[in-house]
C-alpha cells in the first residue's frame, strides 16, 4: 500500500519539479499561507517579505524593527519553500526580502540570477561559509536533533549518541518503536531532503539508518513543528532531523522531550535571506537584513524568535556541529535527474522488506 | 627665432623622464594585468576543464537511459575561487536531460575526450564555459551524450585585477620618485653650463682671457666656439685701442709743434684781428691735444684692464697726493680743496695707475667745470668694507642728467660747452670703476653743484 503511496507523491513531485526547473513557462501559482501586516496603516514606506518561518516567530523581531521605524509597515508573506520559489521566479512576484531555511533553493535563486547584490551593515562579521557572494547572507543557524520522549529513558535504554548508537536501539526494540518513529518525508518538504541528501553525503549509515526506518514503520513528515507536536503526545518516541529551533521555540520545560545532538555529526541549516532583483523596495530589504545582523536583531533572534543567530564560537565549542555548505554544489540537490534518482534510492531503502 | 619664454633644457629634460616613467608605470599595470590574467585562465581553464570532464565520465547508460551523477563536491570546487555562479547541462542531440536548458552552445560539435572552452553570457552573467561530449550505448546505438559546464570568474577577474592594482601603485611609486630624482639629475647634467655661464658672468668688463673652466665633452664644442669668439674679439679690440693710441700720439706731436708755432707767430704779430684767431687756434690745438691725450689714456685704461697689475695700495696717501698735485691748477683758478681723509690707512688691491687715472679725471673734471674762487670738497669714507670717494664742486651741476649719459665716450654734459676736453673723462673713470669692480655716479648735489662718487670695494 505505502509502495503506491510514495510512487503516486513521486510521480506529483516530478511534475512540481519539473515546472519549478522548467526555464520557460507561463506564469505559476503559489500558495501563501499566512498573509500578516504589521505596523501602522497609514505608514508611508513599506517592506514586503516572503519567508518559510512561522510568523510568530519573526513578530517580535518585526514588531522592535517598526518600534524604530515608524513610519514603515511590513507585510509578513509565510509559504513553503517551493512556493517561495515559484513566486520570486515564475509568477515574477515582488518581494523586498525572502527569508528561507531552503538553502538550495536560496542559493538556486541568487545562482540563476534573481538575487541582487547587495551590501548589508554586519555583513562583514559573518564568516565566510554563512554568506554567497554579495548575494546570500545567513540570519540564523539551526541545528537538525533527533528528539527523544521521555518514556524511551525511562525504558531504561540510553539516550543515543550517534547515528550507530540510534540504529542499535531501533534494532534491537523493534516492537518498542514500530511506527512510533517519524522523520522529514524527503518527497514533500524541502528541508527534508536536503537534510537527507547531506546526510547521505555525510555518512554510509544513512542508508542502513533508511533501511531500519523503513522496517519499522517509520511515519513521515512534512514539518518540525508537526513532528514535534507528535512526540510531546507520546504518539512518536523519537524523530530525527528535527530543528531544533522549533523544539527550543514550541517545548515548555516539563514536556518530557529532550532534544539531542547527534555527536558524530550534527547538521546545522543556514536560515538566509536575500532581496530580490525585482523588489520594489529593494533599500527597506537591506535595511531589515542589516537589522538582523546588528547586534540588536541578533539578540532579538536568540531570545524573542528563540533561533540561534550565526555564530562562530558555537562551531569552536562544537566540533560536532557541521554547517551545510552554502555553495552551488547545492544545486545538484534540486537537479532533476539526481533528485528522482535519489529518491528512487530512498524509497527503495525505505521499502525493504 | 623663439617667442615668450625661453625653452628651459632643465624642465624638457624633466619632462621627458617624467613622461618616460609615466609610460612605464602603464606598461607595467597593463603587462601584469595581462600575464595575470593569462595565468589565472589557464588554471581556472585546467579546473573546469577536469569537473566537465569528471560530470562527463560519470555519465552512465542504464535501461531507463541515461544515469546522471552529479557529485556536490565538483559544483562545490568550482564555484570555490571567487564563490561563483555555476550553470550546467546534459543534452543528447540539444534535448536537453538535466540542467539548464538555454546554456550558451558552441556551433560545432561538443569533441569527446578533451574539453573545449568557450565565453558567453547567460542570465547577466559573463560565462566560461566548457563543453565535451561522451558516447554511450542507448538502446543499442552510441549516442553521444554532451556536456556543458560553465561559471563566472569575477574571483579570477578581482586576483587579476588586484595583482594589476598592486603593480600600478608600484609603478606609481615609481612615477612620483622619478620626479625628483629626475630634477636632480637634470640639474647634475646641466650644472657645467652654469658654472661656466657663472664664470664668464663674474669678468670684468674687459676680462678678454679664454674659458679655462672644465667642461664635459659635450661642452667642449660650446667652449671652444666662445673662446674663438672671444680670441677674436680681442683681436679685434686690441686692433682699434692700438690705432687709437697711435692716431693720439700721431697727433699730438705735430699739435705740440703747431703750439709752439702759433704762440711764436701771435708773439710776432702786432694786428689785434690777427692775434684773435691765431689765439682761437692754439686754443684748438690745444683742445685737439687734450682729447688726444685723453683718448691715449682712454686706450691705455683699456689696455691696463686687460692686464690687472693688483697690488696693495694705501688710498688715504694716493687721495692725498693726488690732490697735492692738483693744488697748484687749483689756485691758479683761485679754487680751494677741502680734503677729509678716515684717521687710519686705507688699503686697497688694485691696479695704481687705474685708479690714478681715475682719480685724476675725478678731480680734473672737478677744476675745469666748477667756476673760480669756489671751493672742491674731497671725501673719502669707509662705509662697510668699501670706499666712497667723494668730488664735490660747486658748479653748475649736472641738471638732472643720468650717470650713465654722462660717462658715455664723447658726451659732454650742459656746463661743458666753453670748456677744453672731449668727453672721455667720466668715461675713464666709469670703466676704472667696472674693472676694479666698484661703481661710479654722478649726481646734483644739494645746494648746487656736482657730487661725483667712486665706490671702490677693497679688494
Amino acid at each position: 500500500m505505502r509502495n503506491t503511496r510514495i510512487a503516486t507523491r513521486l510521480g506529483a513531485l516530478a511534475l512540481v519539479l519539473a515546472q519549478i526547473l522548467a526555464q520557460p513557462g507561463g506564469a505559476q501559482s503559489f500558495t501563501i499561507d499566512k498573509d500578516t501586516w504589521f505596523g501602522a496603516p497609514q505608514a508611508r514606506q513599506t517592506l514586503e517579505i516572503i519567508a518559510t518561518a512561522d510568523t510568530e516567530l519573526f513578530a517580535p523581531v518585526i514588531n522592535a524593527y517598526i518600534a524604530q521605524n515608524p513610519d514603515l509597515r511590513i507585510r509578513y508573506s509565510e509559504a513553503p519553500s517551493i512556493d517561495t520559489h515559484i513566486a520570486i521566479t515564475e509568477a515574477g512576484a515582488q518581494f523586498d526580502l525572502v527569508i528561507s531555511s531552503a538553502m538550495d533553493l536560496q542559493i538556486k535563486l541568487a545562482n540563476d540570477g534573481f538575487a541582487a547584490p547587495i551590501a548589508p551593515s554586519g555583513a562583514e562579521s559573518l564568516p565566510d561559509w554563512a554568506r554567497w557572494r554579495d548575494l546570500v547572507f545567513s540570519v540564523a543557524q539551526e541545528p537538525a536533533v533527533l528528539i527523544v520522549h521521555d518514556s524511551v529513558l525511562r525504558a531504561g535504554h540510553a539516550i543515543p549518541r550517534s547515528r550507530h548508537d540510534l540504529i542499535d536501539l531501533l534494532r534491537e526494540n523493534p516492537q518498542m518503536f514500530d511506527g512510533r518513529i517519524g522523520t522529514y518525508d524527503p518527497v514533500t518538504s524541502g528541508v527534508g531532503y536536503m537534510f537527507a541528501t547531506q546526510d547521505a553525503r555525510a555518512t554510509d549509515s544513512f542508508w542502513r539508518l533508511s533501511e531500519v526506518l523503513g522496517r519499522l514503520n517509520a511515519r513521515l513528515f512534512c514539518c518540525s513543528f508537526d513532528m514535534l507536536e507528535a512526540v510531546r503526545a507520546g504518539e512518536l518516541l523519537m524523530a530525527y532531523n528535527v530543528i531544533g529551533s522549533y523544539a527550543a521555540t514550541h517545548l515548555d520545560a516539563d514536556d518530557p522531550v529532550h532534544l539531542i545532538e547527534l555527536q558524530d555529526y550534527t547538521l546545522t541549516l543556514l536560515r538566509t535571506a536575500l532581496v530580490p532583483i525585482n523588489a520594489r523596495a529593494p533599500q527597506q530589504g537591506v535595511d531589515f537584513l542589516s537589522f538582523m545582523l546588528s547586534e540588536q536583531g541578533r539578540r532579538l533572534i536568540a531570545e524573542a524568535a528563540r533561533l540561534p543567530p550565526v555564530d562562530v564560537l558555537e562551531f569552536l565549542n562544537a566540533p560536532h556541529l557541521r554547517p551545510i555548505q552554502l555553495d552551488p554544489g547545492l544545486l545538484t540537490g534540486l537537479d532533476q535527474q539526481i533528485r528522482q534518482q535519489f529518491l528512487n534510492e530512498w524509497t527503495a531503502a525505505m521499502e525493504q522488506p | 627665432m623663439f617667442s615668450g619664454q625661453p625653452r628651459s633644457l632643465r624642465r624638457s629634460l624633466a619632462i621627458q623622464l617624467v613622461v618616460l616613467a609615466a609610460v612605464l608605470a602603464i606598461g607595467l599595470y597593463l603587462a601584469v594585468l595581462y600575464s595575470a590574467q593569462r595565468a589565472s585562465q589557464a588554471t581556472m581553464d585546467a579546473i573546469l576543464g577536469a569537473a566537465t570532464l569528471s560530470m562527463a565520465s560519470n555519465l552512465r547508460a542504464t535501461d531507463q537511459g541515461v544515469r546522471i551523477d552529479l557529485s556536490p563536491s565538483t559544483l562545490s570546487m568550482l564555484s570555490a575561487t571567487g564563490q561563483e555562479r555555476l550553470f550546467y547541462r546534459f543534452a543528447i542531440d540539444g534535448q536537453v536531460l538535466s540542467g539548464y536548458q538555454d546554456l550558451p552552445v558552441l556551433a560545432l560539435p561538443s569533441p569527446a575526450v578533451t574539453p573545449v572552452f568557450y565565453d558567453g553570457s547567460y542570465r547577466g552573467a559573463e560565462l566560461r564555459l566548457a563543453t565535451v561530449s561522451r558516447a554511450l550505448m542507448l538502446d543499442g546505438t552510441l549516442t553521444p551524450v554532451q556536456v556543458i559546464v560553465g561559471h563566472t570568474r569575477d574571483g579570477q577577474r578581482r586576483i587579476a585585477a588586484q595583482l594589476a592594482q598592486n603593480a600600478a601603485i608600484f609603478g606609481l611609486l615609481l612615477f612620483l620618485l622619478s620626479i625628483p630624482l629626475s630634477l636632480v639629475s637634470a640639474g647634475n647634467l646641466l650644472r657645467p653650463i652654469r658654472t661656466i655661464a657663472q664664470a664668464v658672468g663674474r669678468r670684468g668688463a674687459h676680462d678678454l682671457r679664454p674659458v679655462r673652466q672644465p667642461a664635459p665633452t659635450e661642452l667642449l664644442p660650446l667652449v671652444g666656439a666662445l673662446n674663438a669668439f672671444i680670441a677674436r674679439l680681442k683681436a679685434a679690440f686690441h686692433h682699434t685701442e692700438t690705432f687709437l693710441a697711435e692716431a693720439a700720439h700721431h697727433i699730438r706731436t705735430p699739435l705740440a709743434t703747431l703750439r709752439s708755432e702759433g704762440e711764436l707767430l701771435l708773439r710776432t704779430t702786432e694786428d689785434d684781428s690777427q692775434r684773435q684767431h691765431i689765439r682761437r687756434m692754439i686754443r684748438s690745438a690745444d683742445e685737439c691735444a687734450r682729447s688726444a691725450g685723453q683718448l691715449l689714456e682712454h686706450a691705455t685704461i683699456l689696455y691696463r684692464a686687460e692686464q690687472l697689475e693688483q697690488t696693495e695700495i694705501d688710498l688715504r696717501t694716493l687721495t692725498a697726493r693726488m690732490v697735492e698735485r692738483f693744488r697748484t691748477i687749483a689756485e691758479m683758478r683761485e679754487m680751494s680743496f677741502t680734503l677729509s681723509l678716515p684717521d687710519t690707512a686705507c688699503p686697497i688691491q688694485a691696479d695704481q695707475v687705474l685708479l690714478e687715472a681715475a682719480l685724476r679725471n675725478l678731480l680734473d673734471n672737478a677744476i675745469k667745470y666748477a667756476p673760480s674762487e669756489t671751493d672742491i670738497h674731497v671725501t673719502l669714507t669707509q662705509p662697510g668694507t668699501g670706499y666712497r670717494l667723494c668730488v664735490r664742486d660747486h658748479g653748475p651741476g649736472i641738471g638732472g642728467v643720468p650717470t650713465a649719459q654722462l660717462v658715455r665716450r664723447f658726451q659732454r654734459g650742459l656746463a661743458a660747452e666753453h670748456i677744453v676736453g672731449a668727453g672721455l673723462g667720466l668715461t675713464i673713470v666709469q670703466e676704472v670703476a667696472e674693472t676694479l669692480g666698484g661703481s661710479f655716479s654722478i649726481t646734483d648735489a644739494t645746494g648746487g653743484g656736482a657730487c661725483a662718487t667712486l665706490e671702490l670695494p677693497q679688494g
